[in-house]
């Protein structure tokens, strides 16, 4: 692992940067130094470790996280009828954002206006949804209640009431497994009686490059390993001032020949607030860099695919990219 | 390039005239930091590649300009296709790995309740 202080961020391992050391780039060598070690994994999140590996790359899997893994969202809304208070176009935003379980790697992308640019959309790229509810007043409810819950039937329009309405196929291909909103408690629209909505939704696949609706993530963000290297032994008072200025758990006070002295435990932990900086007597008796090849990547998924299916998807997007270009390049060399 | 109606370049080559083969900005379409900077990185790592940048001429327009340098006199395209191989091997390494410690940890997680 190759620390260094905050503010490098370029890489300096090319080859001829440092005289009679040879950076070249060597396979055997990174597939040596690499390692990956998961440390948490549900169906939501997963905190995971990539060691020895340049920013540049684990960069480009954070981005493609981000922005380039693709799902399906609600793009077009045909609204037959919309008497609540919410604009139509801030429904259709609403419902866009709203996500829908459905596994984008079993449909297609839709062709951009080829032929017929205003095509219903068929079965392989295209998911129905329906919302049809309408507002009521509750016979049942008594004579003084003010509880809009009492009062009112089906007054808070919620995820669960879109219902999907599968064409084609769809419905023998996907007969094992429902698709719906992931969440069905996301508050769409409030009615008061008399007030309905009737619209009919299509969900496509895209990508989060082209509206962040199509991002599979909450977020997904790294950062990189702390390295925190006591200069000189820190001892008595100064030892628990030392260890204050951490965060919990990252140093500890030790029992040697009946002196208390501070040590390093667990670096990882630190969330690396440079407050020691600001002690006087403290501030040289402390390193603080970075390992710059140890990224501690967090992924949070919006439960449209587990995380560990979204990392594997954003490293096949990351060689696809790869390999288009090479073959663009053969495909020119042979002219 | 002959190129149909339709067909949008996604990849193009420019060089200045006077200039050896080694010498090319190769034009980058729908591409930006992703793969512009890694791409970068494994062509630095190259032997032989004299300089290699890349740049994103403007925000609004998603292409990138990447130049490549090399001594000697190697066609320019031969660290490009290099870089892109490597990178590709690189991912593949990392996706292989990544999934096996995946398995191992559900394997591990699954043992306790047995």
């Amino acid at each position: 692992m190759v620390p260094v202080s905050a503010g490098l961020v370029h890489t300096s391992d090319y080859p001829g940067n440092y005289p009679g050391y040879d950076d070249t780039w060597d396979m055997q060598k990174f597939q040596k130094n690499f390692r990956i070690d998961i440390v948490h994994l549900d169906e939501s999140t997963m905190e995971f470790d990539m060691v020895g590996i340049d920013a540049a790359i684990a960069n480009a899997f954070r981005r493609i996280l981000l922005a380039e893994v693709p799902t399906m969202a609600i793009e077009k809304v045909f609204i037959y009828n919309n008497t609540s208070i919410v604009q139509d176009e801030v429904l259709a935003h609403r419902l866009g954002l709203v996500p829908i379980k459905a596994d984008p790697r079993l449909f297609e992308y839709r062709s951009t206006g080829e032929a017929s640019a205003e095509e219903e959309g068929s079965e392989i790229d295209t998911i129905q949804l329906q919302l049809k509810i309408k507002c009521s007043r509750n016979p049942r409810a008594t004579k003084d209640s003010a509880d809009p819950r009492e009062l009112y039937l089906n007054h808070m329009v919620y995820s669960r009431d879109i219902k999907w309405v599968p064409i084609g196929n769809q419905a023998d291909v996907f007969a094992d497994s429902v698709i719906a909103p992931v969440h069905d408690d996301i508050l769409i629209a409030q009615l008061r009686p008399g007030q309905e909505l009737d619209v009919i939704m299509h969900c496509v696949k895209g990508i989060g490059q082209d509206h962040a609706k199509f991002s599979p993530v909450a977020t997904a963000s790294y950062r990189l390993l702390p390295d925190i290297t006591l200069l000189e032994p820190v001892e008595g008072e100064r030892a628990e001032r030392l260890k204050r200025c951490f965060s919990r758990g990252v140093i500890d006070i030790q029992d040697v020949a009946g002196k208390k002295v501070a040590k390093v435990v667990d670096s990882r932990l630190d969330t690396c607030s440079r407050e020691f900086l600001r002690h006087d007597d403290l501030k040289n008796a402390v390193k603080l860099a970075r390992f710059r090849d140890h990224f501690i990547f967090t992924v949070e998924s919006t439960g449209i695919l587990p995380p560990d299916v979204l990392v594997t998807e954003a490293i096949k997007v990351l060689m696809v990219k790869c390999q288009r270009f090479l073959s663009e390049l053969d495909s020119t060399d042979l002219e | 390039m002959a190129g149909e109606g339709e067909k949008k370049p996604v990849l193009e080559m420019v060089q200045a005239d006077g200039a050896d083969e080694g010498c090319v900005t190769f034009v980058l379409h729908n591409e930006d930091h992703t793969l512009g900077n890694s791409l970068r990185y494994m062509i630095m790592k190259t032997a032989d590649v004299d300089f290699c940048g890349y740049t994103i001429t403007h925000p609004s327009e998603s292409k990138i300009n990447f130049r490549i340098q090399t001594r000697g006199s190697i066609p320019a395209t031969e660290p490009l296709r290099s870089g892109l191989n490597e990178l590709s091997d690189v991912c593949q390494h990392v996706l292989n790995t990544f999934q096996a410690r995946v398995n191992e940890f559900k394997e591990r997680q699954e043992e306790p309740m047995e």
